[in-house]
């Protein structure tokens, strides 16, 4: 019999936790894989400094105390290795969930996401599922040096063949890690770094959303706000300050990049009329710009103001010092707020 | 594996050594080198100076100056021996831990604060000084430093005594990379003058290097068909003759060459990293008593070739250094946003431009609201 998946069934087995607790989204994360794990003998955790270490992050902290070496595999340090030896093994039956030590480092193994895994269903007419995971810590906003702040979504969500989803709670966190790791697809995992330590309520017998859909978070009638991953805590920060002026926002939180999930988006922009878009990447050929495209040709007679964007600059990212600047805050946000209203 | 004394606290046959951890002269018939006291002082200063300053960037980083550092304690040797066997034109690609061989090339250590205070991607100028940026994508810079060492070639600046050559650091870890390995492929059909130079160091973060490779490092370049050797990495002397032979080799036409500088991260990977989660004190404790700085002394003051004199006129540039960077680092100004948008493109971007000008009307928004103007 088939193990019963995520949807089917929140507790796993054998586990005696208390359903309701508070946790950072590092522990709900931990606490998802080691669902995935004691669910599914075939899926494997792998990357570097994943096992004895427990991750730079310690996302994966004492699973291969648990699992075994040979569920939760420290790898040599090549990216290209990783994600195309989890290919294989995928191919084999297995279903691995990859770590990318911070978003910098995936495009070493960008060639195998690319070109092997993205395309293996296709090119094999279907008899060939790639049931990949790569989990990407992104973002800024943690003071780091160069390589370690990007937002590389887009890179990926311009690819046929992959599914990409960005969790920003807890919550979130755990389910979508491990509905993503049930994906017959193989789908990039973004986790925003610097909301890893922020903490909410996981009650881990609910039933979770689907991974593949938007949320609305708050509702609200004056602008649409559409964000994902580091910037929903931003905008839904900015909402709160912007209904002390009588502006009333309504963020979507829009948890899957590939497939967009815009429903929840048009829906709500049929009715504000207006709509601003969220992220910390650049904008140039960005998911936003996806996105604004997309709205305009669906509510044209609804919009009373042109989609606007709230980004990183089309720029690297900078030196530390600067990313207060580069990344949009809460102020920016209303500013693009109240220029959507000007109009 | 569970790391503890490991096989790899030794070097093994091959190691080439020229000072014994005790401090012992002992010859090399292949890389044997004389220095005069003079030299060996300068080298005892050099690693002396370098790990104050090391220490100085942990210490700042505790103190919430620098947002990280990533400290060389323990790798004196490798780096000093390389870097001081480096003519003027030749040219280096480091990591993001060769504090000790920017300090060769003349960079002062403020020049490299900035990297970890997070107001710039290193401060010196790369060309001018033949010392790259850092880099920090593990194995990245192999490849360029083949390709700059193929154009050394290209331009017939190889060939003699005063040929060019090129040097490459890399880290244990990062041998597995493709990067490294396909450098190696390049370097070796296109004859490239490149040393590539590898600090076994024992650990890639948590990864022992058992978790990279079944054979010694340097027994990989026979695979790739150019010499591979392996160096006490805590040897100074070692260190700079091997390197100098290797260097020499290159400019001659006769790359590549790689060295495997076998030797010990005595610290933390980052001042991020908590190593007491993978490894145990009793590897560094072994390795404590192969100390680089230690065994320079111990020669210097067995042959009395250094008085206490000179030891404590050493430490008291070790100190004012160390003093000038922390007065340095605290008073470092932070550049302003318009460095955000500066340099992206040769060519100026009108785009880039655009959100420049953009950004900095916004930010004038806020300075004049604070200055009691419109609101
Ligand atoms: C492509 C890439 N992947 C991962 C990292 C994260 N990372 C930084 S240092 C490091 C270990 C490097 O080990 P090694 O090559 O032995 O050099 P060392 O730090 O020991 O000097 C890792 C995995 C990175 N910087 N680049
Ligand atoms: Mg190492």
């Amino acid at each position: 019999m088939a193990a019963p998946t995520v949807n089917e069934r929140a507790v796993a087995p054998g586990e005696g936790r208390t359903p309701v607790q508070t946790v950072t989204m590092v522990k709900a994360l931990n606490m998802g894989l080691r669902a995935a794990l004691e669910r599914d003998p075939k899926v494997v955790v792998m990357g570097e400094d994943v096992g004895k270490l427990g991750g730079v992050f310690r996302v994966t902290d004492g699973l291969q105390k648990d699992f075994g070496e040979q569920r939760v595999l420290d790898t040599p340090l090549a990216e290209s290795g990783i994600i195309g030896t989890a290919i294989g093994l995928a191919i084999r039956g297995f279903r691995p969930v990859c770590e990318i030590q911070f978003d910098g480092f995936v495009f070493p193994g960008f060639d195998q996401i690319v070109s092997q895994l993205a395309k293996l269903h296709f090119r094999s007419q279907g008899r060939i599922k790639v049931p990949v995971v790569v989990r990407i810590p992104f973002g800024g906003g943690i003071g780091a040096v160069e390589h370690h702040s990007e937002s590389p979504e887009s890179y990926f969500a311009h690819t046929a063949g992959l599914r990409v989803v960005a969790c920003s709670n807890p919550v979130d966190a755990y389910w979508m890690i491990q509905q993503a790791v049930e994906s017959d697809d193989p789908v990039i995992f973004f986790e925003p770094k610097r909301r890893y330590y922020e903490k909410a309520q996981l009650d881990t017998t609910a039933t979770p959303d689907p991974l593949f859909a938007s949320r609305v978070l708050r509702q609200g009638g004056s602008v649409t706000v559409a964000c994902y991953g580091p910037m929903v805590k931003t905008c839904l920060e900015a909402a709160t300050a912007a209904a002390e002026d009588g502006v009333e926002l309504e963020v979507v939180d829009l948890r899957t990049l590939s497939p967009l999930d815009l429903g929840p988006v048009i829906d709500s922009v049929r009715r504000t009329g207006r709509l601003v878009l969220a992220s910390e990447a650049p904008s140039e050929s960005s998911v936003t710009a996806e996105i604004a495209a997309r709205v305009q040709q669906e509510c044209f007679y609804s919009l009373e103001a042109p989609v606007l964007r709230v980004t990183g600059f089309d720029t690297p990212y900078p030196p530390s010092k600067l990313e207060e600047e580069f990344l949009p805050d809460l102020d920016r946000v209303l500013h693009a707020v109240d220029r959507s209203l000007a109009f | 594996m569970i790391a503890g004394l490991r096989a790899t606290t030794e070097g093994g046959a091959d190691l080439v050594q020229l000072l014994t951890p005790e401090g012992e002269r002992v010859h090399h018939p292949d890389f044997d080198i004389e220095v005069t006291p003079e030299e060996l002082r300068g080298l005892y200063r050099d690693m002396v100076l370098i790990r104050r300053a090391d220490r100085e960037g942990n210490a700042l980083q505790r103190q919430g100056q620098l947002g990280i550092w990533v400290p060389l304690l323990g790798q004196e040797a490798a780096q000093i021996g390389a870097g001081r066997a480096m003519k003027p034109h030749d040219m280096a690609f480091p990591s993001y831990r060769e504090h000790g061989v920017a300090w060769c090339r003349g960079i002062d250590p403020t020049e490299i604060l900035g990297i970890f205070r997070g107001t710039d991607h290193g401060s010196w100028d790369p060309l001018a000084a033949r010392f790259h940026l850092y880099t920090i994508v593990i194995g990245n810079q192999c490849l360029n430093a083949t390709g700059y060492a193929m154009g050394q070639r290209f331009q017939g600046k190889v060939g003699d005594d005063d040929g060019e050559a090129t040097i490459c650091f890399f880290g244990d870890g990062a041998t597995s990379q493709g990067d490294v390995h396909e450098a190696m492929v390049w370097a070796s059909v296109y004859d490239a003058p490149v040393v590539f130079y590898c600090q076994n160091n024992q650990w890639a973060i948590s990864e022992p290097i058992e978790r990279q490779t079944r054979v010694p490092l340097y027994q990989r370049a026979s695979g790739y068909g150019f010499p591979g050797i392996r160096v006490d990495g805590n040897d100074v002397l070692a260190c700079l003759a091997v390197s100098r032979w290797a260097l020499d080799e290159c400019r001659h036409g006769n790359g590549p060459v790689l060295i495997e500088a076998f030797t010990y991260r005595m610290d933390a990977h980052t001042t991020s990293d908590d190593p007491t989660r993978y490894r145990l004190s009793d590897e560094l404790e072994a390795w404590k008593l192969k100390d680089p700085i230690e065994r320079v002394r111990v020669h210097l003051v067995k042959q009395q070739w250094a008085d206490q004199e000179f030891f404590d006129s050493v430490q008291a540039d070790a100190d004012e250094l160390a003093a000038r960077l922390r007065d340095f680092c605290v008073n470092m100004p932070t550049p302003g946003p318009e460095r955000i948008f500066s340099e992206v493109y040769a060519q100026e971007s009108p785009q880039v431009r655009a959100q420049r000008d953009e950004f900095l009307d916004y930010m004038a928004g806020f300075a004049d609201a604070h200055a009691g103007g419109e609101h």
